[in-house]
């Protein structure tokens, strides 16, 4: 294998050299305790502090409404928590989310339902999106929360997040947003976009793993997450990962500097794929092409499975992923794809490459070379596409 | 990828015996496409031998890999052996499935009897009917699955 082509960003993406080197230095030499008195602490703390101040730029918020978490999932758990409980203090125990969100947030409210509360799942459509109308109509007045995603990790689909808070505004709920994909890809100002919380996760966009912040608006009640201590303001317990939250600020500054330049190459790289795949005949893309995140390409290939298609793209270099059954450890395809209304066989053939600025035009070259190959090879060893071939079997797509 | 052993990754690779018999004594399906995998084998048969067998798969890699090495565990076989075969030889000749993709070996084991019952059926041979259950959606994903 000569060169890999790393096209799973929406998974994770590599660590940037200045979020890295600013990481360094507090393994070894700046390893105080924030909580401590002494100087070696309060310079800790002190750095915390302006990584704090950094983030809450980035996003247009107060440093006080900053909260760092060890990423996007305990952002969605705590924020989600926290709400339901609060309303539940007042009787009100409905809540509001979409049919695709991340499992962070629908294993949470799983849970919620097993403990009594009522949560309605929007239909996001055959293109993967909601609106603002839906939400509107789905509010009751017992409505404690509604938790819609900024962007689907999937199929990139971006909601209309700004319109969907004005309806919780007006209506007077707590509307929480699970920003992981949008944060650092698109232009996120939570004053702006008049959300109360917001999630986001340092990993995605070149930040360390295990680090993320909850945004959680002044005013908007926040309860306790983990009990101890009382960093993060009492919110959550444990002594601070000083340097995982310097680099992630780094790294947020730097996505958000080279935002538009970045976005605008890969909208570019991202359209020329799309096109390109589209050729592949009884090929389809999922989501819509309009709001959709500058890197995320989503495509099913009917006839052949997903886990095959990434055996034999990983020998060939490219890394990507795949919202088959096989890939989701599950019996059932990705309840992304079922929730925009794709038949179980279909989803089972489904590729998801998402790329970074690191990305090439040659990376794009390859990969509209690779992926036909592939296809066309397991589709000449697939039962199914026979069958399609004979007129056995309806086509889908 | 470290998910699966060398010789899977050599059968789905490379897999052996893949193809269509046009004039095939015995042909077997199994599978669903619905759950993501569907295994078809072909079966040509003399004097109760299989002289040739060939498959097609749509399935992820140790799907793929499982038919190829069943398929080569009954080449030139007598049908009494080849209705021996266990899902549990195809992986142990595969040097192992990870735990949730032993149903591929099962469905390997449950596509060769299919093509061997399709056979009987097809030339007038009597057989115990018993030894050829349906296969089900059950034997196919076993339930303790996470
Ligand atoms: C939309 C979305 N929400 C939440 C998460 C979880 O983030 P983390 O891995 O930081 O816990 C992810 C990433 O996997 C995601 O894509």
């Amino acid at each position: 294998m000569d060169k890999m082509i790393y096209a799973d960003n929406a998974a994770t993406t590599a660590m940037s050299e200045r979020a890295a080197k600013a990481m360094l230095p507090y393994l070894t030499q700046i390893f105080g305790n924030p909580s401590s008195l002494h100087t070696v602490g309060q310079i800790a703390k002190e750095e915390l502090e302006k990584a704090r101040a950094s983030v809450a730029r980035s996003l247009g918020c107060e440093p006080r409404e900053i909260y760092f978490t060890s990423g996007g999932s305990e952002a969605d758990n705590q924020a989600i928590r926290s709400a339901a409980e609060t309303g539940a203090g007042k009787g009100k125990k409905h809540i509001i989310t979409t049919a695709f969100e991340h499992h962070a947030v629908l294993h949470t409210l799983k849970k919620l339902e097993k403990e009594g509360f009522e949560v309605t799942y929007l239909p996001v459509g055959s293109y993967g999106y909601v609106t603002a109308e839906q939400v509107k109509q789905a509010i009751r007045p017992s409505t404690a929360l509604v938790t819609v995603m900024y962007a689907n990790n999937e199929v990139g689909t971006i909601q209309p997040i700004a319109e969907i808070a004005e309806v919780c505004r007006a209506a007077g709920v707590t509307f929480h947003t699970d920003a992981v994909q949008a944060v650092g890809h698109i232009p996120v100002d939570v004053k702006a976009a008049g959300v109360d919380m917001l999630s986001l996760s340092a990993h995605k966009f070149h930040g360390p793993k295990g680090i993320g912040a909850l945004y959680c608006r002044r005013g908007v009640p926040l309860r306790t997450f983990i009990e101890g201590g009382a960093q993060e303001r009492g919110k959550r317990a444990g002594t601070e990962n000083v340097g995982a939250a310097v680099a992630m600020a780094v790294a947020l500054e730097d996505a958000v500097s080279g935002l538009t330049e970045n976005a605008a190459k890969l909208v570019k790289m991202r359209d020329r794929i799309i096109d390109g795949l589209l050729k592949i005949p009884h090929s389809r893309l999922n989501g819509g092409r309009e709001n959709r995140l500058p890197g995320n390409v989503n495509m099913c290939f009917e006839g052949i499975e997903g886990e095959s298609l990434l055996l034999l793209l990983n020998e060939k270099g490219i890394c990507a992923s795949s919202g088959s059954a096989c890939t989701s450890g599950s019996l059932d395809p990705s309840h992304v794809l079922l929730a925009l209304g794709l038949p179980h066989e279909v989803a089972h053939g489904s590729l998801r490459l998402s790329f970074s600025e690191s990305n090439t035009e040659e990376d794009a070259d390859a990969i509209l070379k690779a992926v036909p190959e592939v296809v066309e090879y397991l589709r000449s060893i697939s039962p199914v596409w026979d069958d399609l071939v004979k007129g056995r079997r309806k086509h889908l797509i | 990828m470290a998910l699966y052993s060398e010789k899977v990754m050599d059968h789905f690779r490379n897999p052996r015996n893949v193809g269509v018999i046009e004039d095939a004594d015995g042909v077997g399906e199994v599978g669903n496409a619905k759950c993501g995998d569907i295994m078809k084998i072909y079966l040509k048969i003399e004097n109760d031998v299989i002289t040739d067998v060939k498959f097609s798969t749509f399935g992820c890699g140790s799907a793929i890999a499982s038919s190829s090495m069943a398929t080569e565990l009954i080449k030139g076989k007598p049908l009494s052996q080849a209705l021996e075969l266990t899902n549990k030889a195809v992986a142990e000749a595969l040097d192992g499935l990870p735990a949730h993709k032993m149903h591929c070996s099962v469905l390997a084991e449950e596509a060769i009897r299919a093509a061997i019952k399709n056979y009987y059926d097809t030339h007038g041979i009597p057989y115990d009917k018993s030894e050829f259950p349906d296969p089900s959606d059950a034997d196919e994903h076993p339930a303790d699955e996470d």
